[in-house]
């Protein structure tokens, strides 16, 4: 039996999570399948989902209208895994931004474009909850967590933000794991899975 | 995390990178960057759904109309329009005009489009791009072209295709030539690639890079005469990344509704009954012009090299 991946596909870097997981699976034995998901149907299917990076406002306008919104959350409200990064992040968090249609389901506030532009934005290695070694983060006109709720654990930490969340079964990064070669990330999310279910 | 790691942290950080140039034009895949001249159009666009939007003193199809030497947006133009938005905000400089797109990083513009929709400024050179933190865009008609820009440093491709004539046609040339080269490529031997890799003028690693791929080594969207939501699905059936589109909006007559419906199509390219849906009550295209009515010299696609 294998795992269904999927990887919230309207818009963004969506193939590179699809690799992650891939790679992920491999490195712990699992089988992974994974999928774009463009329209609605396809995420409750999925035993893990990730939302990719890439603009915000874009992505909750096409979930909305595609009617994913729901499905994604009832799989966060099931304790189903998700991976949510820079853009994902803030599609998750409560709504805060009258440019973006975000979900409500991730008890953080998140401000955007916190570094500044693209000029702004940065790599560096930064060290995370849960992982022995430093994580090599990528950062592109990143977010970063102003405040969270009673259940959200803090994971990262860069020059005194939070960069990086757990809230039951949700990762939230305000960087892009998928971007590098460190698919760490991605098996924490797919550890918790029992691949025989 | 205590004091000492975040100091740590911070002396790692790294700007400009190739890593942090791509990966910001990854984040624009599946995305339609929009071409806008004011903070008005800007807000439009980011409202519509925009992954971006491109800031110009005049949309393509009024450079043509205009004529003379189409130079880089005036500074207050590129501020006005980076201050409205959240989303990224671009500028097009001419092709090898170093000057302007330092003047452009300096504003902090997200990314710098070396555009033969300007004016060039260098017949033979385009910009050293490796040497800035800004990522480049930079158009091309076929494999070797497209090559020789992401070996000066572009962190994304488009077709050249023919601005402001509304004619897809030439975008779909450049991106068959594109992917057809890379075709070509893959079922070659190292002895074939290397003759290929000189008769296209392209450096022999791009080449196997782009040949062990199946792809462009960087992001490849389509510009150019993108006009309709149909025009935007046949680019995205072709493998682009994501659409361009110039006068195709504000030249529209419903702007907002050609917007959003240039969006939903790019998300919805191989689904032709939500094609048909979204393509009802968008009002009438821009006019635009087929690019056989231009003279050699009038089409924009033949500048740099």
């Amino acid at each position: 039996m294998s795992l269904l991946a999927g990887v919230v596909g309207v818009q963004g870097d969506v193939s590179e999570h699809r690799v992650a997981f891939e790679r992920a699976g491999d490195a712990l034995g699992f089988e992974v399948e994974t999928v774009a998901v463009r329209d609605s149907g396809t995420v409750p299917d999925c035993d893990v989902i990730a939302l990719p990076g890439g603009e915000s406002t874009t992505i909750s306008r096409l979930l909305r209208r595609e009617g994913i919104d729901d499905e994604i959350r009832e799989h966060v409200e099931a304790g189903k895994p998700t991976l949510a990064t820079c853009a994902g992040l803030i599609v998750l968090d409560h709504p805060d931004d009258e440019r973006v249609k975000s979900l409500g389901v991730l008890d953080v506030r998140v401000e955007r474009n916190a570094f500044g532009g693209q000029r702004e934005s940065f790599e560096a290695d930064i060290a995370v909850e849960g992982l022995d070694e430093p994580f090599h983060a990528v950062f592109i006109r990143a977010p970063v967590v102003e405040s969270v709720g009673e259940d959200v654990e803090v994971l990262a930490e860069f020059d005194g933000k939070v960069v990086a969340v757990r809230q039951d079964n949700v990762i939230g990064t305000a960087f892009h794991p998928e971007l590098t070669h460190d698919h760490r990330l991605h098996e924490l999310l797919l550890g918790g899975l029992d691949k025989d279910d | 995390m205590g004091d000492k790691e975040a100091g740590t942290d911070l002396e790692s950080l790294k700007r400009g990178t190739e890593l942090v140039k791509r990966g910001f034009a990854s984040m624009q895949k599946g995305g339609v960057i929009m071409d806008v001249v004011n903070a008005e159009q800007a807000r439009i666009a980011e409202d519509t759904g925009a992954v971006a939007v491109m800031a110009l003193e005049s949309v393509p199809a009024d450079i043509r109309k205009r004529g003379g030497v189409a130079r880089m947006a005036p500074v207050e133009t590129n501020e006005e329009i980076l201050d409205e938005v959240s989303i990224p905000a671009m500028g097009k400089v001419r092709i090898g005009h170093e000057a302007e797109a330092r003047i452009l990083e300096s504003i902090g513009m997200d990314m710098i489009d070396e555009s033969e929709v300007l004016t060039p400024a260098d017949e033979w050179n385009h910009i050293d791009k490796r040497d800035f933190e800004t990522p480049f865009v930079c158009g091309a008609r076929d494999l070797g072209e497209a090559l020789r820009r992401i070996d000066e440093g572009a962190a994304m491709i488009r077709t050249k295709g023919e601005a402001g004539t509304g004619d897809v046609a030439e975008a779909v040339r450049h991106q068959k030539a594109i992917k057809g080269a890379i075709r070509e490529l893959e079922g070659m031997n190292t002895e074939e690639r290397r003759n290929y890799a000189r008769e296209i003028e392209a450096p022999l690693p791009l080449v196997e890079e782009a040949a062990e791929l199946g792809r462009l080594p960087v992001v490849n969207f389509a510009a150019g005469g993108i006009a309709t939501p149909a025009d935007a699905a046949l680019m995205m059936r072709l493998g682009c990344d994501g659409i361009f589109v110039g006068s195709g909006i504000f030249g529209a007559e419903d702007p907002e509704s050609m917007g959003r419906a240039i969006v939903e199509a790019v998300n919805s390219y191989d689904d032709p009954d939500e094609l048909k849906e979204i393509s009802k009550n968008v009002g009438g295209g821009m006019k635009g012009r087929s690019k056989d009515s231009l003279s050699e010299e009038e089409q924009l696609q033949y500048r740099g090299n």
